[in-house]
């Protein structure tokens, strides 16, 4: 299926989940709405037409500056089908979160971890959502806009292991 | 000896066969011709580090092949790579677990200053968390500067006392 | 026989494996739960080499990511170099001359066999033969010896730029590339006598860390991990990139999945790569190595030199960057290790606004406690080594 047949085919099976679609450098963009991304992900995975089986990647955008929001992005593959899809969900930047995915793919356990650990958003219904890159007594969350590049925690380690040296 | 040479002292006693030395240039002798080294291998530079044992560049021609994962088996401590803050307490450890005496090798931008990564997770030079005796540039150095770091590392025992 | 020694009570002993472990190539920390020498529970912790990659390349512009790549996955900087450079042509929309790509092709097929190489050198060396280390090594040498020439650097080449390569090949390049692809079959030949038939090394790798070709792809796993379950899926086939469609080879697949098939996959890989490199150089075109694009790629020199706007674009080159449209795209490919993508997210700026990596070790990886669970210590070590994780890309 091309990609204008894939659009046309899950906005007919979610007429109201599926919020916008575009295309651009032939790559289609879905938006859904968050509430629905578990069921929307089940039914991209076991359709026999789509089968998309293959989560590439989950990702987070910062977008608080210029929307107010979060948006988590699915990539999707079909290794059968050789297709490819993007699926977005926006999440309000107050306390962020969306259902997880980890019962659809269970790689996407440790994407998800990661993107709690750099944005803070939790995926509702995750069997072990700890942080994953960041050390343990680490705070805030680094790739969101407004954690500056080089907040160190703390600044400097030398108090801390060279105290007495000159 | 040279031929002719008349020793002095003790020494002319002692026939050809006994040399005399002091007790510390012996020990630095000893200390600095069978270096055991703990290859700390973070990031890239580690591979280099590893190009530094094989064949080509084969660092037992100065005595300092023997790579010992344990601290406690070794005295030279070689940080490759970048250290971030969840490892540092970790280099620690393993610094505090070598034996004295023992001499640090910081090898490459990240180790020496942070490098490139200016950034919330590294830390901005090995010299925050432990002593550090010689510094290596380059990213990574080739493994002709770690030998000579290594040498270095040599020459600099041969000058320390007991 | 004491009264205590009737009434033993067995637990279970949890022990930990690096961060400082010989075998876990890197920085990798492993918790394993053990009930006598069987694993029960195994999970990685990582995040140790976190170096803060994806928000650095916020602040850069899109040239200067280029050098960020290279550090990713170190063993093949120049995989990662394309990958981002596809990505931001993608979103570009720009077309690269045909002598660039053929030269693309032949150094990321070299970087394939360098990365397979340090992949045998240390998975050998962890399983305790030392001899297949030197033999590796001494080809890697050969390899950087090639790069080296090209780029004026052994590991992180920063070849390409966008919109082609940096500078075309030196004289007398492509004679030492052929010296070495006429000899390194029988190299890998060598490397196959030591071990292939070697019982001692069956035994260690057959039947040790499967995973089932569903799993496989459930757990996200690609590059030759998957392809040793036999699922055949290279993107190099699937999507072709920089030409790939005009080379001639095949994608090796194993069958039950274990180590002992992973090993065989990448070895057939190396004689498919040198083969591809062997195509390449008697296919390489004449031509420009980078496109002549305004606003994207450096003016020539001889322009800068006699022409104003030229000299003004060559400035606003240096000093601001490439502006690219607004805009996501994601491009992925084949990297050693398996599928290696970048989304990048672009606001006209010239500098990224988000780019995230899709590293295929950090993938890999999360199957492994599936692969150990329920078997033996020792076969942790064989199975890290199989998967190929290198831990900058990781923990990025």
């Amino acid at each position: 299926m091309d990609n204008e047949a894939i659009a046309t085919f899950i906005k007919t099976r979610f007429p109201e989940e599926i919020v916008a679609s575009h295309i651009l450098r032939n790559e289609l963009t879905l938006i859904v709405k968050k509430e629905h991304i578990a069921d929307v992900a089940r039914f991209l995975k076991e359709n026999k037409e789509l089968e998309f089986n293959f989560l590439s990647d989950l990702c987070g955008v910062d977008r608080i500056a210029t929307d107010g929001v979060f948006e988590v992005v699915y990539h999707l593959y079909s290794i059968h089908k050789n297709h490819r899809v993007r699926i977005k969900a926006l999440v309000p930047s107050e306390e962020p979160s969306i259902p997880t995915v980890t019962d659809v793919w269970k790689t996407a356990n440790w994407h998800e971890r990661e993107t709690y650990d750099m944005f803070g958003i939790t995926f509702d219904g995750h069997p072990d959502l700890r942080k994953i890159l960041t050390p343990d007594d680490f705070e805030g969350h680094p790739l969101r806009k407004d954690y500056p590049l080089d907040g160190r925690q703390p600044a400097k380690l030398r108090d801390i292991y060279r105290k007495g040296e000159a | 000896m040279e031929k002719g040479w008349v020793g002095m002292g003790l020494e002319s006693h002692l026939g050809d066969n006994i040399l005399t030395t002091t007790l510390s240039t012996m020990v630095n002798w000893a200390r600095k011709s069978s270096l055991w080294p703990m290859p700390f291998g973070l990031a890239c530079c580690a591979i280099e580090m590893m190009a530094v044992v094989a064949p080509r560049y084969d660092l037992a021609r100065f005595g300092a092949e023997v790579f010992r994962f344990s601290p406690r088996q070794s005295d030279l401590m070689i940080v490759a790579g970048t250290l971030t803050y969840k490892m540092a307490s970790v280099a620690r450890k393993i610094y505090d677990q070598m034996p004295e005496p023992k001499w640090v090798i910081a090898m490459g931008a990240c180790a020496i200053s942070g490098g490139v990564y200016n950034t919330y997770s590294v830390v901005q030079g090995l010299d925050e968390v432990m002593p550090v005796d010689v510094y290596v540039p380059g990213c990574p150095p080739r493994p002709e500067a770690l030998i000579h770091a290594i040498m270095e590392i040599q020459k600099k025992i041969e000058k320390e006392s007991l | 026989m004491t009264e205590s020694a009737t009434t033993t009570t067995t637990h279970l002993m949890t022990i930990n494996m690096g961060p400082q472990h010989p075998s876990t190539h890197g920085v990798l920390r492993l918790l394993l739960e053990l009930d006598g020498e069987t694993i029960t529970k195994a999970v990685p912790h990582v995040g140790f080499l976190h170096r803060g990659v994806e928000k650095l390349a916020e602040y850069r512009t899109y040239h200067q990511c280029i050098p960020l790549t290279d550090r990713l996955d170190y063993v093949a900087p120049f995989s990662n170099n394309l990958a981002y450079a596809l990505t931001v042509e993608k979103l570009l929309g720009i077309e690269i001359p045909e002598r660039a790509q053929h030269i693309r092709v032949l150094l990321c097929e070299l970087t394939r066999i360098t990365s397979h190489l340090l992949w045998l050198a240390t998975h050998a060396l962890d399983m305790g033969a030392m001899t297949v280390f030197f033999y590796c090594f001494r080809e890697r040498e050969a390899i950087y010896d090639i790069f080296e020439m090209v780029s004026g650097a052994r590991m992180h080449l920063s070849y390409i730029r966008v919109g082609g390569v940096s500078r075309d090949l030196p004289g007398g390049f492509l004679e030492k590339i052929r010296t070495f692809v006429s000899e390194f079959p029988s190299r890998i030949n060598e490397y196959e006598t030591l071990l292939t038939d070697n019982p001692i090394w069956k035994k260690r790798t057959v039947g040790v860390g499967i995973i089932s070709a569903e799993d496989a792809i459930d757990y996200g796993l690609s590059g030759p991990s998957l392809r040793g379950s036999g699922v055949n899926w290279d993107i190099r086939k699937s999507e072709p990139y920089s030409g790939y469609d005009k080379y001639h080879f095949t994608v090796p697949l194993g069958k039950n999945g274990d180590v002992y098939d992973r090993y065989r996959v990448r070895i057939e890989e190396m004689h498919q790569s040198n083969k591809i490199v062997h195509q390449a150089l008697n296919i390489l075109p004449k031509g420009d190595c980078i496109a002549r694009i305004p606003n994207v790629t450096l003016p020539t020199k001889e322009d800068v030199e006699t022409n104003m706007e030229s000299m003004i674009s060559h400035f606003k080159l240096i000093t601001d960057g490439i502006h690219p449209p607004k805009g996501e795209v994601y491009a992925s490919i084949e990297a050693p290790k398996g599928e290696l993508g970048f989304y990048l997210v672009s606001d006209g700026s010239s500098r990224p606004y988000r780019l995230k990596i899709r590293p295929p070790s950090f993938v890999n990886l999360e199957a492994l406690p599936k692969m150990v669970e329920g078997r033996l210590l020792p076969d942790v070590v064989a199975t890290i080594g199989s998967l190929d994780i290198v831990l900058g890309e990781i923990d990025r």
